[in-house]
C-alpha cells in the first residue's frame, strides 16, 4: 500500500517526466520564496535611513592655538584636528615617500598645511591613538602613538612603525570660512 | 459540511455587519468619501498634491502642530531635490548644544534634523492655545477613524452651529469632529496660501492636498508596500497553481 | 543531490545518524509516518499554526533588534522601524498581522477538534496541551500589544491588569506587584517585554509535547474512527507534505493581503497615538482575538464574578474531553451535535461583536445571552446530547469508507492501532 503509492511517484511510468518536472518546479518555487523571504530580514540589519542620513559637524578653529590639538566627535568617531607648527609641517613634507608603508604626500592629506584633520582611529584594530592631550606620548615622530599594539604615526598621521597597515584616514571636510571647517 | 460552513458564515457576516452601536457617541453625518490617488490596491501618491499639501502644512498648520516623526530629508521622497531639501531645512532654526560653554544655541536646520516643533513642550503649546493641545500630525491620518477622509471632512466641516446647540466659550462648531466642538479655529480660508504650481487655493483644494500630505506623513512606505505586495501576491497565485497541480499529481494514484 | 565523491555525504550522515539518530527520527516522524488517508483540508491548520509560530518568532527577534523597551522611547522606536529601518515596515506589519493570523489558524484548528471529537479518548492530553498553548498565546499577545506603547497599549494594559484587583483581600497587592508601581508604567513595560520574548519559547516546548502526544495515537480523521491497519493510511511524505505546502501557499495569500494592502484593518487607530496616562480613549477595546473573553467579562455586573467567568471560559476547555459523553467522535455521525456545534460558532462570533461595541442597549442583552449560552453549551449540552442522541452507524474502517463506503457497524471505535 504505502510501497505501491511510493512507487507511483518515483517508478518508471508514463507521464513520470511531467510529474518530475512539476515536482522540480514546485521545489524551485519554494527555494525562490525562501530566498525572497530571508532578504528583508537581513537587510533590516543594514544601517537604517536615519543612520545613513547625511550628518555634518562644524568645528570652530579659533580656540585651537598653534601647536594645539582638538578632538571632536563626528559620526560616532573621534576626529583629530591638529594646528601644526612650521616645524611639524616641514618634518612631514621632508619624508621620503617611498619609505612609507602607505605612501602619501603630506600635501595630499591637507587642505591648508597648518591644519591636519584625520579620523582618530588606528587602522590596525581600531583603538584611539594617544597624542591629543598635553603630556601624551606622541611617539618617536612627534605625531601619534597607539598604545594597543604600538603603531606609530608621524606629523602627517602616516603610519611609520608598528602593525597598522594604513595612514590615519582623512574624512571629507571643507573650510566654510578661514576659521571654521565642516566635517562630512 | 460545506453548507454548514456557508450557513454559519452568512449568519456571522450578518451579525458583524450590524452597525457598531454608537461607536463615536455622536450623530456626525456619514463621512464623505473622497477620491484619493493612494486609494486601492494600485494606489500611489500624487507628488504635486503632496508638495502643495506640504506648503499648506508649512505655512498654516506648522504654526501650532508639530510633526515630530518627519525629518527634512524625508521631503526628498515627495519630489524635492537635495538642494531644495537643504534650503527648506536651513529656513528653520534648530536648538543644538550644549556648546563648550555649556549653553544651548540655535543653528540653521539640516536635512538630518527632525521638523522643528512650533513649541518646545506640551505646556508651552497649551499656554499658547487656551489650554488646548494641538496634536502632532505625523500619525494623525492613521490615528483617526476615516483617515484622510476624516481630516479632509473636518477641515471643510466648519459651519454655524444649529439652533439650540450649546457652543462653549472659545470653541468652534465642526460637523465631523466628535461632539462637534473643536478648539481649533478654522485654519483654512480661500487663498490663505499661494500655491507654487499655480493651482487655485480654495479651501477644498487645500484640505485635500494637506490630507494627502498627512497621509504620506503617516505612511511614507505605502507605495513600496503596494508594489512589493503586488509582486508577492502574483508570485503566490502562480505558486498556488503549481503546488495544486503537484498535489493532484501526487495524489492521483490514490484517489 | 549529486556528490563529487558519491557516497561521502551519505557515509558522513550515516556516521552521525548511528550516534544521534536524527535521520531515522525524521524519517519515522515526517516521511514514512502513517497518516489517515482521508484527512481533509481542516487538518492543515495544525502545521499552519506551527509555521506561524516560527514566523512570529523570526519577525519578533528582528523587531527586538531595533525596539527600545522604555516608556519614553518605545513609540518612537516603533516609528523608526516603520520609517527608517530597511524593510522595517514589512517586519512590523508581518508581526502585527501575523498575530491575528496565528489566532485565526488556532481557533479554526480548535473548532475542527470540537467538530470531529479529536479531544476524545485517547487524545485528552493532546487537547489539554493545546489549551495550554492557547493560554500562553493569549498571555504573549496581550503583552506584545502593550509594547508599542500607544494609547490602546497603555489603557488595555491598565484595564486587564486591574482585573486582578477583583481577587479578595490580596487583589490590589497583586496588581501593584504586576505593575511595579502605582500605575502601568515603565517597569511594567520592561517586564512585559522580557516575558513577551520568553513565552514564545515556552510555547515551542509545549508544541513539541503536543506533537509527541499527537504521534502517540496518530491524527484523528473526519470519520472519527480508529485506524484498522496500513490500508487506512498513507505515508506523510509526499502526500501530506505537498498538501500542507499547498495549504500554506493559500494561507500566505490571505496573510499577504493583510500585510500589504490592509495592514491596519484588524487593529485600532487609537494605537497610532502615543500613550497618554492622563486621557482615556472613548472605547477601550482589545484586539479582535480577545473580544469574546472581553465580552464575557463585561456581561457580568459583578466584577469578581465577571473575571471568574472570563478566565473560566478558557479553563473550561480543559475538561471538555470529560464533558462530552458521546461514544462517537465525529459530528458526521452525530445528527444532533452536528447542528449544535454551529450554535457555538455563532455564539463565539456574537460574543466577539459584543466585545467590540460599547456596552449599551442591545449589545448588553446579546452579551448576557451569549455568555449564558457558552457555558450551557459545554456544561449542559455536551453531556446531555452525548447521552440522548442516537448516532448514525459508523463505517467499518477508513479504507472501507474511502474505497467503497462498505460495511457498517454501530457503536464506537475498536482498539486503537498500535504505534508501528
Amino acid at each position: 500500500m504505502a510501497d505501491l503509492a511510493h512507487q507511483n511517484v518515483t517508478g518508471a511510468h508514463p507521464g513520470e517526466t511531467r510529474r518530475d518536472f512539476l515536482i522540480l518546479t514546485t521545489a524551485a518555487i519554494g527555494g525562490v520564496a525562501v530566498a525572497a523571504t530571508i532578504w528583508p530580514f537581513i537587510d533590516s540589519l543594514n544601517p537604517a535611513r536615519d543612520t545613513l542620513a547625511e550628518s555634518t559637524t562644524e568645528v570652530d578653529l579659533v580656540p585651537v592655538q598653534l601647536g594645539q590639538r582638538l578632538t571632536v566627535k563626528w559620526r560616532g568617531k573621534p576626529v583629530f584636528i591638529d594646528h601644526r607648527t612650521p616645524e611639524e609641517i616641514k618634518a612631514a613634507a621632508d619624508v621620503n615617500i617611498s619609505d612609507l608603508r602607505d605612501p602619501q604626500k603630506d600635501s595630499d592629506r591637507v587642505k591648508k598645511p597648518e591644519w591636519l584633520v584625520v579620523i582618530g582611529v588606528c587602522t590596525h584594530l581600531g583603538c584611539i591613538p594617544l597624542g591629543q592631550r598635553a603630556g601624551d606620548d606622541r611617539g618617536p615622530y612627534g605625531g601619534w602613538f597607539c598604545p594597543c599594539h604600538g603603531s606609530v604615526y608621524d606629523t602627517s598621521a602616516r603610519i611609520r612603525q608598528g602593525p597598522a597597515p594604513l595612514n590615519l584616514a582623512v574624512p571629507p571636510y571643507d573650510f566654510t570660512s578661514d576659521t571654521t571647517i565642516k566635517l562630512g | 459540511m460545506l453548507k454548514h460552513v456557508l450557513a454559519a458564515a452568512t449568519l456571522s457576516a450578518t451579525i458583524s455587519a450590524l452597525p457598531p452601536i454608537a461607536r463615536a457617541a455622536d450623530e456626525s453625518p456619514p463621512l464623505p468619501h473622497q477620491e484619493w490617488s493612494f486609494d486601492g490596491v494600485f494606489g500611489t501618491y500624487d507628488r504635486a498634491s503632496l508638495q502643495r499639501g506640504f506648503q499648506v502644512y508649512k505655512e498654516v498648520c506648522s504654526v501650532c502642530h508639530p510633526v515630530k516623526h518627519l525629518y527634512y530629508r524625508d521631503l526628498a521622497e515627495i519630489g524635492y531635490s537635495e538642494d531644495e531639501v537643504k534650503a527648506i531645512a536651513a529656513t528653520y532654526q534648530v536648538t543644538d548644544g550644549p556648546n563648550d560653554q555649556g549653553e544651548m544655541y540655535q543653528r540653521p536646520g539640516r536635512p538630518s534634523d527632525p521638523f522643528v516643533p512650533p513649541f518646545p513642550n506640551d505646556q508651552a503649546a497649551r499656554a499658547a492655545n487656551n489650554g488646548a493641545l494641538p496634536p502632532d500630525l505625523s500619525m494623525i491620518v492613521k490615528a483617526r477613524e476615516g483617515g484622510a477622509d476624516y481630516v479632509d471632512a473636518l477641515l471643510n466641516g466648519y459651519k454655524e452651529p444649529p439652533a439650540g446647540f450649546n457652543l462653549l466659550q472659545g470653541m468652534q462648531y465642526d460637523e465631523y469632529f466628535p461632539g462637534h466642538q473643536i478648539a481649533m479655529p478654522p485654519p483654512l480660508s480661500d487663498n490663505a496660501v499661494t500655491f507654487a504650481d499655480g493651482t487655485p487655493a480654495t479651501v477644498p483644494q487645500m484640505a485635500h492636498d494637506v490630507a494627502s500630505f498627512l497621509t504620506w506623513a503617516a505612511e511614507p512606505n505605502l507605495e513600496d508596500r503596494h508594489r512589493t505586495g503586488f509582486k508577492v501576491m502574483l508570485f503566490l497565485v502562480v505558486a498556488a497553481g503549481v503546488f495544486y497541480a503537484a498535489k493532484r499529481k501526487i495524489w492521483a494514484p490514490v484517489h | 543531490m549529486a556528490d563529487a565523491r558519491p557516497g561521502a555525504m551519505s557515509r558522513i550522515i550515516r556516521w552521525i545518524d548511528y550516534r544521534l539518530p536524527f535521520v531515522q527520527f525524521l524519517n519515522h516522524h515526517l516521511v514514512e509516518y502513517p497518516t489517515p488517508r482521508n484527512l481533509s483540508y481542516w487538518w492543515n491548520y495544525g502545521s499552519l499554526s506551527g509555521i506561524m509560530l516560527v514566523v512570529m518568532i523570526a519577525t519578533g527577534i528582528f523587531l527586538a533588534m531595533q525596539y527600545t523597551p522604555h516608556a519614553d522611547y518605545a513609540f518612537d522606536s516603533v516609528e523608526r522601524i516603520m520609517r527608517d529601518v530597511n524593510y522595517g515596515w514589512l517586519v512590523r506589519y508581518a508581526h502585527m498581522n501575523g498575530a491575528s493570523m496565528f489566532f485565526i489558524l488556532v481557533y479554526t484548528h480548535m473548532f475542527r477538534g470540537l467538530y470531529y471529537g479529536s479531544y476524545k479518548a485517547p487524545r485528552e492530553l493532546l487537547w489539554i496541551l493545546g489549551v495550554v498553548i492557547l493560554i500562553l498565546m493569549i498571555a504573549t499577545s496581550f503583552m506584545g500589544y502593550v509594547l508599542p506603547w500607544g494609547q490602546m497599549s497603555y489603557w488595555a494594559a491598565t484595564v486587564i491588569t486591574n482585573l486582578f484587583s477583583a481577587i479578595p483581600l490580596i487583589g490590589q497587592s497583586i496588581v501593584t506587584l504586576l505593575w511595579g508601581g502605582f500605575t502601568v508604567g515603565n517597569p511594567t513595560l520592561n517586564r512585559f517585554y522580557a516575558l513577551h520574548y520568553l513565552l514564545p519559547f515556552i510555547i515551542v516546548a509545549v508544541v513539541l509535547l503536543h506533537l509527541i502526544a499527537l504521534h502517540r495515537f496518530h491524527s484523528n480523521n473526519p470519520l472519527g474512527i480508529d485506524l484498522k491497519g496500513p490500508q487506512d493510511t498513507l505515508p506523510f511524505h509526499p502526500y501530506f507534505t505537498i498538501k500542507d505546502l499547498f495549504g500554506l501557499v493559500v494561507f500566505l495569500l490571505v496573510y499577504a493581503f493583510f500585510v500589504f494592502y490592509a495592514p491596519n484593518f484588524l487593529g485600532s487607530p487609537v494605537n497610532s497615538m502615543p500613550a497618554n496616562p492622563m486621557q482615556t480613549p472613548n472605547h477601550i477595546v482589545p484586539e479582535w482575538y480577545l473580544l469574546p473573553y472581553y465580552a464575557i467579562l463585561r456581561s457580568v455586573p459583578n466584577k469578581l464574578f465577571g473575571v471568574i467567568l472570563a478566565f473560566g471560559s478558557i479553563f473550561l476547555l480543559f475538561i471538555v474531553p470529560w464533558l462530552d459523553t458521546s461514544p462517537v467522535r465525529s459530528a458526521r455521525f452525530r445528527p444532533v451535535y452536528k447542528w449544535v456545534f454551529w450554535l457555538l460558532v455563532i455564539d463565539v462570533i456574537a460574543l466577539g461583536w459584543v466585545g467590540a461595541n460599547p456596552p449599551e442597549g442591545l449589545v448588553v442583552t446579546v452579551g448576557q445571552f451569549a455568555t449564558f449560552y457558552y457555558f450551557i453549551h459545554f456544561l449542559v449540552l455536551f453531556p446531555l446530547i452525548g447521552k440522548l442522541e442516537r448516532p448514525r452507524p459508523l463505517p467499518l474502517s477508513i479504507a472501507a469508507a474511502v474505497l467503497q463506503g462498505g460495511g457498517t457497524r454501530l457503536g464506537g471505535a475498536g482498539a486503537p492501532m498500535a504505534k508501528p
